[in-house]
């Protein structure tokens, strides 16, 4: 076997390297002060882990632009959020007649199936439709919804296409009713403008893990005045919402990823993208972009193509063989041996699932990363085809 | 690293052997669709005296272990007698191949399968079928039960696809609960057809969709 000896990662819309300065601020709330953060009337370490805990917070609901009596509530990560969001606001809906959710076929499994559930306990589940470049059909939302709807929430950017949604125009819609409306924006934070009050935004979930911070560390954003219960019963931690020892070095090392982001190195990101799109789009035929097609309507960091006539776990693996790291959509790939539920929902065939390729780029690449990843893929993807038995009429 | 896959599985999909097509070959077989995300299509060419299979080449689209078992089938399979090749089954692949992860056994069978259909349609064509029975629905049944719904896996008998076969003088229709239009048709249409016309009483086959009726 031939040796290969770059390493190209290239799936941080899963996750991400976290930073060095972020391992060496949580490092001191590990070695240092360690205590569990807890009132003011506390002995001194106690007092300083809890210090810890309110700055990030106030860094994170300030890069959201939040409003006063705005809350940010830590959780172990999106998942969580996002459950405590929908089941959180579920159990505490005191008006019987709004029992309607509506939600998107795009969005993450912890909505996905949180609403599944939310379904069994007596609530109506509906689905808004998106376009084939995975934009929410606005006019089937306002169809959607009505005076029963509880609540409505749609994935700010997803996770495998990248695509950005028009939240102000959602949002006025949703409001228009008297919904609320929720976020899943893993994926949008720190690569999009976020202002939960110019854009009306009621629950927003995080995942510090996306942008350079640690596993296990999230949190809900939760509008003044927006009723939401605790989903867990134990102590009285994050305002009586959250119980549990709280994560002190999990949330110290989020607030610090938001705080050292900058806006260049998402420029650079964004650059490494584009450069990679012309390079696989000049260099390889029948290459098929999925998700916007208008790039800056797309996160920086994704990429996600269909290479026609072959399929993706193929190129998965000849691509990790080469240092690449990516992932596809294809049913081989996953664990439920199902091809992607996004582009499935998008209007996708299944072979342009099976054939897609998700690059998702960070601040530590390189472009000699993006010439190495251009110039594998390409003898990848000429490989495989070689082999297929498709022809441009089977598509 | 530890890959799912074994040393030789990793080799073979690396550098697959006998790729190709033919332009005449004497059988060939396709298992599996695109829409499925595993197909796999084999030409023989087999001399006529000695039944001999003398060169066999695959195509394949899908994973890794599809494509080393596409590639094992054709090496186990060249030089034998169409009986002899017969006999190879999936288990034997799995195994020249240091064993495959339980999951991707279906794509093991695939490939055996279309060995298998390969060798059924030559002796059909050429007259070989011992027992010649002529083809009624339940043949047809048979033969479609291999054909794949992509969008629930399941085969076409299983999801009520079909909606009445008719048998009659030379010719199969078959009636697909389905509208021409659909996402699937023109597969399910190519599918149909390739399986029932090499019945060696058969010269055509319609396949009929609900707003074609």
């Amino acid at each position: 076997m031939k040796k290969y000896q770059r390493t190209v990662y290239l799936d941080n819309n899963a996750t991400t390297r976290v930073d060095n300065k972020v391992t060496e601020y949580m490092n001191h709330y590990f070695l240092q002060d360690y205590a569990v953060a807890s009132s003011q009337f506390s002995h001194t370490p106690g007092i300083k882990a809890r210090d810890a805990v309110e700055k990030a917070r106030s860094i994170i609901l300030g890069k959201l632009r939040s409003g006063p009596g705005d809350q940010f509530i830590f959780t172990s990560g999106g998942a969580e959020s996002n459950n405590m969001a929908l089941k959180g606001l579920a159990l505490t809906n005191k008006d019987p007649s709004r029992k309607k959710i509506i939600i998107s076929g795009i969005e993450h499994f912890s909505v996905l199936n949180t609403a599944k559930a939310l379904e069994k306990s007596g609530f109506e589940v509906k689905e808004v439709k998106v376009d084939g470049q995975g934009f929410i059909d606005l006019e089937h939302l306002q169809s959607l919804l009505d005076e029963k709807t509880l609540l409505v929430s749609i994935i700010y950017a997803n996770h495998e296409v990248g695509t950005i949604q028009d939240m102000p125009k959602i949002s006025d819609i949703v409001h228009q009713k008297g919904a609320l409306l929720h976020t899943d924006a893993a994926i949008a934070f720190l690569q999009t403008p976020i202002d939960v009050q110019k854009q009306n935004i009621d629950l927003l979930s995080l995942s510090a893990h996306k942008i350079h911070g640690p596993k296990g560390s999230g949190g809900l954003f939760i509008k003044k005045n927006i009723p939401v219960q605790k989903i867990l019963d134990g102590g009285y931690q994050e305002n009586n919402l959250r119980p549990g020892t709280e994560n002190v070095p999990g949330i110290a090392g989020f607030g610090k990823a938001v705080e050292i982001f900058k806006e260049k190195d998402l420029e650079k990101v964004k650059g490494l993208r584009d450069y990679l799109y012309n390079g696989l789009g000049s260099r390889i035929e029948h290459v098929l972009i999925n998700g916007s097609k208008d790039l800056s309507k797309r996160v920086a960091n994704n990429l996600n193509v269909s290479f026609e006539y072959i399929e993706g776990e193929s190129v998965v693996l000849h691509l990790d063989m080469r240092g690449i790291a990516v992932i596809t959509g294809s049913a081989c790939f996953s664990r439920a041996l199902q091809a992607s539920h996004v582009l499935l929902a998008m209007g996708f065939t299944h072979e342009r699932a099976h054939g897609s390729i998700k690059y998702s780029l960070s601040k530590y690449l390189t472009r000699a990363d993006m010439d190495y990843t251009i110039k594998q893929t390409k003898e990848v993807v000429e490989k495989l085809r070689d082999l297929s038995p498709l022809k441009s009429t089977t598509f | 690293m530890s890959l799912p896959y074994t040393k030789k599985v990793l080799e073979y999909f690396q550098n697959p052997k006998n790729v190709g097509e033919m332009d005449k070959p004497d059988a060939m077989a396709t298992e599996g669709s695109p829409a499925c995300g595993d197909m796999v299509k084999l030409y023989l060419q087999i001399d006529k005296q000695s039944l001999i299979i003398k060169d066999i080449k695959f195509k394949s689209y899908g994973c890794a272990s599809n494509i080393a078992t596409a590639s094992i089938i054709t090496e186990l399979a060249k030089g034998k007698t169409l009986e002899q090749a017969k006999k190879i089954n999936w288990k034997e692949a799995s195994e020249t191949l240091g064993g495959l992860p339980p999951v991707k056994v279906h794509c093991a069978v695939l490939a055996v399968d279309a060995l298998k259909t390969a060798i059924e349609n030559y002796e059909h064509k050429n007259d070989l079928i011992k027992e010649k029975k002529h083809t009624d629905e339940n043949v047809v049944r048979q033969r479609l039960s291999r054909v794949i719904n992509p969008l629930t896996g399941l085969d076409l008998l299983q999801v009520n696809f079909i909606k009445k076969i008719e048998v009659k003088e030379g010719g199969i229709s078959v009636w697909i609960n389905l509208n021409s239009d659909h996402q699937f048709a023109g597969n399910i249409k190519d599918e149909t057809i390739e399986r029932l016309e090499p019945l060696w009483d058969i010269k055509k086959v319609n396949v009929i969709f609900n707003d074609q009726a």
